[in-house]
């Protein structure tokens, strides 16, 4: 029993991609996959293909966290933002790995964009607890009020993800959609979704609750014309569609006034800027007397 | 012992005694706990679509009774109920109304305004609901008070405490009693709380117990017990209602209530209706859900149905 005639070779153990709703891992309801390549064209995977029941699901469940994630402090939502970069950076050779053969990206290259998705993850994570000074604060009115406006989150987003930049431009477009308090029902690129749904299961993994995070692989067009129609979803984040599309989209969106962000050029290496946390922020004001109201000089 | 032509007459021998009520139910066929199940399982697989989606939508609106069973009850939110049960969905005239509102006796006036002109029934709950804990004599005042405001239905729960003791006698008793109670005026709906009732056996006991006794429809359960109304308990006493006529004439209704939340639960238990009752149970004269939340999910479903588009709980009204 020599060591080189008994080397047996070991089975491969492949993985099996799931969609991530409601924090489970649901295959797709309607049990389609479809094969997913990388950049040359060599199988990589089977994703999940969803259909419209499968993102009615991803809403209902969005819907269903939004409370108490909008409802969380914060400072909170800032902690929990910031574990997911500690668990990101735990699966960082996956990451580096499943990027750089979507993308076709080198290892090295392919290391700088993940390491920027992290650092981008801490970024949003710091602006939770900061947003609110930035584009709230007491107004001047001509009377003897206190006015203060306070930004409060949209409500369930319905974000496609960008399709060329599979994990810094998703991370980009979906951290601060859920910073500010909403909660997301995410399309994977449709050419590049491993890396989406492998975020999943790191969100499985922190501490985001179930619901707040939705990610769905498939057919783009697909699964987004039903979300862009729903009349629970209230905002949609254009940045995966082309033209036609993101047109058809907008004027489904338009019936029960979504708020909709439409696609833009992005270079995903930059500051971001504030723009993508405001986009889905409602601005509440308040209007409170500042006590010296009474006729006899009185405060009350 | 019934005393009037009821149409437990056949079974005036089985009612006669403790004895021989006890021999009969205890010589009901046992269940078949898990061919029950799955049989409720599969039949709970049927895929019903477009045109037979929107029949089952409209008929299972028509079977609900809308139910508000809080301490918290205002006669506010009693009109409010009512006024929904009237019309479903105010954007849609084509919605039909609900079968019946189902609230505490003290409310029956108040929901009997709130629905006065619109075909839709009052339903009362009484002998002491939930619990059932309580003298013969309250019990019976209970029921008169309730059919004396107008409902068209009494909702009575059986007392479990003597069920389970084996004082089979005593329950059917009392069945007879509040049925009396309720003259020609109100339908006697007979709650058996199957989730306290333990056993598969002792739902079927209960079911043939209840119809004998004279009930117009059986009934699951409270909704106020951790296990309510599930896909096997039900096709358990559709089973019996089935079998009932078969040997008396005499046809029973059947209403599962609580934990029936989404439109696709109701689907399937109209599959079971269907398959095991057969469509002359398809009424919502023979068969209701005792639910609240459940219409709404049903308007959703009739609006997504009609648009195209998914609905949102914007789009109905909060209770």
């Amino acid at each position: 029993m020599s060591e080189k005639s008994e080397k047996i070779e070991r089975l491969s153990v492949f993985k099996t991609y799931k969609l991530y709703v409601g924090g489970k891992f649901p295959r797709s309801e309607s049990g389609r996959v479809y094969e997913v390549t990388d950049s040359k064209g060599n199988w990589l995977a089977n994703a999940p293909q969803s259909s419209r029941k499968d993102a009615r699901d991803a809403v209902v469940a969005a819907r269903k966290a939004f409370g108490g994630w909008s409802g969380a402090t914060a400072y909170n939502r800032g902690q929990v933002l910031y574990r997911v970069a500690e668990m990101l950076e735990g699966r960082r050779e996956q990451f580096v790995r499943e990027v750089a053969d979507a993308e076709g990206l080198s290892k090295s290259k392919a290391a700088a964009v993940v390491d920027a998705a992290i650092d981008r993850w801490v970024w949003y994570a710091g602006w939770t607890d900061k947003i609110a000074q930035v584009v709230g604060g007491a107004n001047p009115v001509a009377g003897p009020f206190f006015n203060l406006s306070s930004p409060e989150p949209t409500g369930v987003v319905a974000v496609l993800a960008p399709r060329e930049s599979s994990f810094l431009g998703l991370v980009s477009v979906v951290a601060p959609v859920i910073a500010t308090g909403n909660t997301a029902v995410v399309i994977a690129s449709e050419e590049a979704p491993l890396p989406a749904l492998s975020l999943g299961e790191v969100l499985a993994t922190s501490d985001v609750p179930g619901g707040v995070v939705n990610v769905l692989s498939g057919r783009t067009a697909e699964i987004a014309t039903p979300l862009a129609a729903h009349q629970d979803v209230n905002a949609i984040d254009l940045a995966g569609a082309d033209e036609a599309l993101a047109k058809e989209l907008e004027i489904a969106a338009a019936d029960n006034l979504k708020r909709v962000l439409r696609p833009q050029p992005v270079d995903y290496f930059g500051t971001p800027g504030t723009d993508r946390l405001t986009a889905f922020l409602e601005t509440k004001t308040v209007w409170h007397p500042t006590g010296s109201l009474g006729a006899s000089g009185s405060s009350y | 012992m019934p005393t009037t032509a009821s149409p437990a007459q056949p079974f005036a021998d089985v009612t006669a005694s403790d004895s021989t009520l006890r021999r009969f139910l205890h010589g009901l066929p046992g269940v078949d706990a898990v061919g029950l199940e799955a049989r409720a399982a599969s039949l709970g697989t049927r895929s019903i679509k477009t045109t037979a989606k929107a029949y089952a939508i409209d008929l299972a609106i028509s079977m609900v009774d809308l139910t508000t069973l809080e301490g918290a009850d205002t006669p506010g939110k009693v009109r409010a109920l009512g006024a929904k049960a009237a019309h479903p969905d105010p954007t849609d005239r084509t919605t039909p109304t609900t079968a019946a509102v189902c609230v505490y006796p003290d409310m029956v006036a108040t929901a009997k305004e709130a629905v006065a002109g619109s075909g839709v029934k009052v339903a009362s709950v009484a002998t002491a609901f939930p619990a059932g804990r309580a003298a013969l004599a309250v019990k019976l005042a209970d029921v008169r008070d309730a059919v004396a405001a107008g409902a068209d239905e009494i909702d009575m729960v059986i007392d479990r405490g003597a069920f389970l003791s084996g004082d089979y006698l005593k329950v059917h008793d009392e069945i007879v009693a509040v049925k009396e109670a309720c003259g020609t005026s109100a339908r006697l709906k007979v709650i058996f709380e199957t989730g306290e009732l333990s056993t598969y056996d002792n739902i079927r006991r209960a079911s043939w117990l209840g119809m004998m006794a004279g009930a117009d429809f059986i009934k699951t359960s409270t909704g106020k017990v951790a296990v309510n109304a599930t896909p096997a308990n039900t096709l358990l006493m559709l089973e019996a209602v089935r079998d009932f006529r078969a040997q008396t004439g005499v046809q029973v209704g059947v209403k599962p209530a609580g934990g029936i939340r989404t439109t696709k639960d109701a689907i399937k238990f109209l599959v079971l209706v269907n398959e095991t009752a057969g469509e002359d149970w398809l009424d919502n004269h023979w068969f209701r859900f005792g639910a609240s939340s459940l219409l709404n999910d049903l308007l959703m479903q009739r609006q997504k149905l009609a648009t195209g588009r998914y609905s949102g709980p914007d789009y109905v009204t909060v209770d």
